[in-house]
């Protein structure tokens, strides 16, 4: 404990978590966790290659949460004294009401492991380093094509410190790196309308990333060939259509149409469309799909979850087959499963709940080129905007931002934006060709449930989807 | 903290950035407590109680900016935040454009905005949690398809929020909010559909009854069982307020004084110009007591006011803060919004369209075939070229009467065509929120099924 960041920092000893948690369960709540978290985080960003703004912060605090029965009790306190984090504890036991408990007196360290070795986050580099990458952007974008008039960029990290003790007895911490880069790029031909292009990328990383990997010019072209394509779209198509998904970013796909709908806490209250069909047949059995916290350096990664779980492979559907939900402990107590590592929240002032990591479908067998070569007329979509579910239904959309005609089985016109939408566990039953070319994507997502925001990973091959429906005007 | 100690923060935070060498300092400092309980099945689900609090900075060396912000408020952790901002002032460019408002330009709308009530706080968790209670029980009541809810829930709020800049304006006020919702889910054969209502006011006793508030929410939810594809086709579209608040959303994002400067909104360049139906008029007020979108003054310290956006189709003004006034230069619109950090962007006060001539129903009457529309999903809209492509859910409309329900279409258009096209405005414009629209229909656009 006194070599942790919250010991050496601000002299929080194993006696003291001790207090608090017996403090948290003083009214007889039968489980009670503590979550410090302490993040400083850096912004850059560059418009009309001026750098307009830079800004740091920090921002810490510790939430306490109780747990009686079904109910959760949930306080939290931004200043991190004994007396303030006492009196949390001591809002949260209310949930309760019986007679005191105690945590295990012996708080036992969680297993480590390291799945982002970072050795200097990129909060810790220098200032010029950062501002370096939002220029070499600027400049690479508009160097890309006379056609691209504006161009932003921004650059983004954090370094969270997270310590998380509960009434079991154990204890964790992690430091959790993150870094962003994005780039917007509008083009116009003439007098004619604007397009923009949109691209960025990053993860659990050190700024080598940004040199090395994926360079600020890499996410620059992208951005601006994307509004370069569009300069020639056409309307899209209304109505159903076979719709092919390039590699990637797609798998967003996933994260809508099926992964928000296998988090526990619907399942628990019976509400999502996937309720009560574990065993059942959802999707195509060329269909596997895993949520998995577990991959090296990406966004969506974590050592452990935000109640001090270690993450896991998770596997959602195996061969069509529906496996399993993402649990986190309330829904793991409540349904007598074991937690899946799925617990996160956006801060400290934030209720833990069942949330994705990195959501992907597994290779398949197939060539891209023999699935495109197969459509006779219909759409191939291959980078997206954002989606959004109705868990109840089952119903979900995303847009297509950068989409082609495929006609006799060649991409023919660049299309307009447009929704794409279809129904959960009916949807991926009309998967009949999985690609060999599985692609994580570049690392932007960011998932919203509840008013909550976490990071997070899709993946998916190339897929051909029989049939859905594209909300074009064509 | 009293509101007294949020401005003597404030001011002595613009004093030490002063003594440090910056030319000029905005600096926010905001308090606030929230409490929300979540009832499900009769039971509390989840409670939670707390307050926190921040400060945020911004510096000019020159024309070069920084910011930061801390949650630490000791006199050590502010001193940090502002090194951290002079520190980052260097990286940044020249811009010419930079600063703080034309001190002419600082001030505060005079009026009482009614924006603080001590009730919803004060007010103890037993009454909250019975109010939940009521208004699920209700909606539970109301048919034996309604098999469970997600819950309903209430929440309070209140908070300060202090302001103060280089150039001598000192402000601050205090807030508060409650709001209840309800969620309730019905069942019929394997079908499930969700959906719900809610409430919010500054003052308890503003609240909607939660008895028919539940009850409200689970008609909306029974209402969808059902639903159809409908087949691929164009036809009129109306928009119940809550979907129509959507596209206020849009025309907001459309006339923000950042879209504008960059050439990134499709009416860009188009003031003075006939961009929508003549029946279409809207306004943003930020002196409207007791809304949401209300406050004395704009995050960079200038009185909120009344502004026309369009008239009778005819777009008057952008909404802009100091900074993409001067870009473009026109006056700031006092629009300035920000957290508690960074440059200023454009924000809204009440955005709204004023109440038409025709009852919602008289509306529906007029439609041969069309779709009303109910819920909105997803993110199909292009500010840039104004696509506009959203997942839909309604109710179809056959000869003036609602028919059936509907999901799993998209429907599609431009908002340009949207816009011009906006013929009928509903009367039954009510706040919500800081967005308001009454029923508006649209007599063509594509809709998308099978």
């Amino acid at each position: 404990m006194s070599d942790s960041f919250f010991g050496q920092k601000f002299g929080i000893t194993g006696h003291d978590l001790q207090g608090y948690l017996n403090e948290a369960l003083s009214r007889g709540g039968d489980y009670a966790d503590l979550y410090f978290e302490y993040v400083s985080t850096c912004s850059l960003g560059i418009d009309e290659s001026i750098v307009k703004s830079a800004t740091e912060g920090v921002s810490l605090g510790v939430g306490v949460r109780v747990i009686s029965g079904e109910r959760s009790g949930y306080a939290y306190s931004d200043d991190l004294s004994p007396e303030r984090i006492r009196n949390a504890a001591a809002t949260a036991a209310c949930i309760a009401n019986g007679p005191a408990k105690t945590s295990i007196a012996d708080l036992k360290n969680a297993v480590k492991r390291d799945l982002y070795p970072v050795l200097k986050a990129p909060t810790e580099a220098g200032l010029d380093e950062r501002v370096a990458l939002i220029k070499r952007a600027d400049a690479a974008a508009r160097a890309y094509d006379p056609r691209v008039f504006q161009v932003m960029a921004s650059y983004a990290d954090q370094l969270r410190y997270v310590m998380v003790a509960n009434s079991d007895g154990v204890i964790s911490h992690d430091r959790q790196p993150l870094a962003r880069m994005s780039v917007s790029a509008l083009a116009r031909e003439g007098n004619g309308v604007p397009q923009r292009g949109v691209s960025g990328g990053g993860g659990r990383v050190s700024l080598d990333f940004f040199l090395n990997e994926k360079t600020p010019e890499h996410f620059a072209k992208e951005a601006a060939r994307q509004a370069i394509v569009q300069l020639d779209a056409v309307d899209a198509p209304a109505g159903e259509s076979t719709v092919v998904l390039g590699p990637g970013w797609p798998g967003i796909l996933l994260h809508e149409a099926v992964g928000h709908g296998l988090e526990a806490d619907f399942n628990r209250k019976g509400v999502s469309a996937f309720s009560g069909r574990i065993g059942q047949k959802v999707a195509s059995e060329l269909c596997t799909i895993v949520d998995d916290g577990t991959i090296a350096g990406r966004r969506g990664s974590l050592n452990v979850d935000d109640e001090g779980e270690t993450t896991q492979h998770n596997v959602l559907i195996e061969n069509g087959v529906l496996k399993g939900y993402l649990q986190d402990k309330l829904s793991s107590r409540i349904l007598g499963t074991p937690s899946t590592g799925s617990g996160r929240r956006e801060s400290y002032q934030h209720v833990p709940m069942p949330r994705m990591t990195n959501t992907y479908m597994l290779a398949g067998e197939s060539d891209p080129q023999d699935i495109l070569r197969s459509v006779d007329k219909g759409i191939y979509c291959v980078s997206f905007g954002g989606g959004q579910v109705d868990i109840t239904s089952g119903n979900f959309v995303f847009s297509a931002t950068e989409a082609y005609l495929i006609e006799g089985g060649k991409l023919t016109r660049p299309l307009r934006g447009a929704t794409l939408i279809g129904n959960g566990p009916e949807a991926m039953k009309h998967v009949s060709m999985v690609g060999h070319d599985l692609q994580l994507d570049e690392g932007v997502g960011v998932c919203g449930k509840e008013g909550q925001s976490v990071p997070v990973g899709v993946g998916i091959p190339t897929i051909k989807i029989d049939k859905m429906t594209v909300g074009g005007t064509a | 903290m009293s509101e007294a100690l949020l401005n003597q923060i404030a001011a002595d935070v613009i004093g030490m950035a002063r003594s440090k060498g910056a030319s000029g300092a905005e600096c926010t400092v905001s308090e606030g407590a929230e409490f929300t309980v979540l009832v499900r099945q009769n039971e509390v689900d989840n409670l939670k109680e707390a307050g926190s609090r921040g400060a945020g900075l911004r510096v000019m060396a020159g024309r070069r900016t920084g910011s930061a912000y801390t949650s630490d408020l000791s006199p050590e952790g502010l001193a940090k935040m502002v090194d951290s901002a002079m520190e980052l002032a260097k990286i940044t460019s020249e811009d010419p454009h930079a600063g703080l408002p034309d001190a002419s330009e600082l001030g505060k709308f005079e009026g009482d905005l009614k924006l603080f009530y001590e009730e919803p706080a004060g007010l103890d968790t037993l009454t909250k949690i019975e109010t939940a209670r009521k208004a699920e029980a209700a909606a539970m009541a109301v048919d034996p398809r309604i098999f469970t809810t997600e819950g309903a829930s209430v929440d309070s709020y209140h908070g300060a929020r202090a302001f103060a800049n280089s150039d001598g304006f000192a402000g601050s006020y205090r807030s508060s909010s409650c709001s209840l919702s309800c969620v309730p889910v019905a069942k019929q054969d394997e079908a499930m559909e969700r959906d719900y209502w809610y409430s919010m006011a500054r003052a308890w006793n503003m609240l909607e009854d939660p008895i028919e508030l539940g009850q409200k929410a689970a008609a909306r939810a029974l209402r969808r069982l059902g639903a159809r594809k409908v087949s691929t086709q164009k036809a009129a579209i109306v928009f119940e307020p809550r979907a129509a608040r959507t596209l206020l959303g849009h025309i907001f994002e459309a006339v923000s004084g950042d879209s504008i400067y960059r050439d990134s909104s499709f009416l860009a360049g188009k003031l003075g110009q006939k961009i929508a139906h003549e029946n279409l008029t809207v306004i943003d007020d930020g002196t409207i007591p007791g809304l949401f979108g209300s406050s004395p003054f704009d995050d960079e310290g200038v009185p909120s006011r009344r502004t026309v956006v369009i008239e009778n189709g005819v777009l008057k003004n952008y909404l802009l803060n100091s900074y993409t006034a001067r870009k473009l230069g026109m006056k700031t619109t006092g629009n300035a919004s920000r957290g508690i950090t960074g440059n200023a962007s454009v924000g809204h006060g009440n955005f709204y369209i004023p109440a038409g001539a025709l009852p919602p129903d008289e509306i529906i009457k007029q439609i041969k075939t069309g779709l009303y529309v109910t819920e909105l999903i997803g993110f199909g809209v292009n500010i840039v070229t104004g696509d506009y492509s959203r997942g839909a859910a309604g109710v179809w409309i056959e000869n003036g009467e609602l028919a059936y329900p509907v999901s799993e279409v998209t429907i599609a258009s431009t908002l340009m065509r949207m816009l011009e096209e906006m013929a009928a405005i509903g009367s039954d414009l009510e706040f919500r929120g800081s967005m308001a629209s009454p029923t508006l229909m649209i007599p063509e656009m594509t809709i998308s099924g099978q």
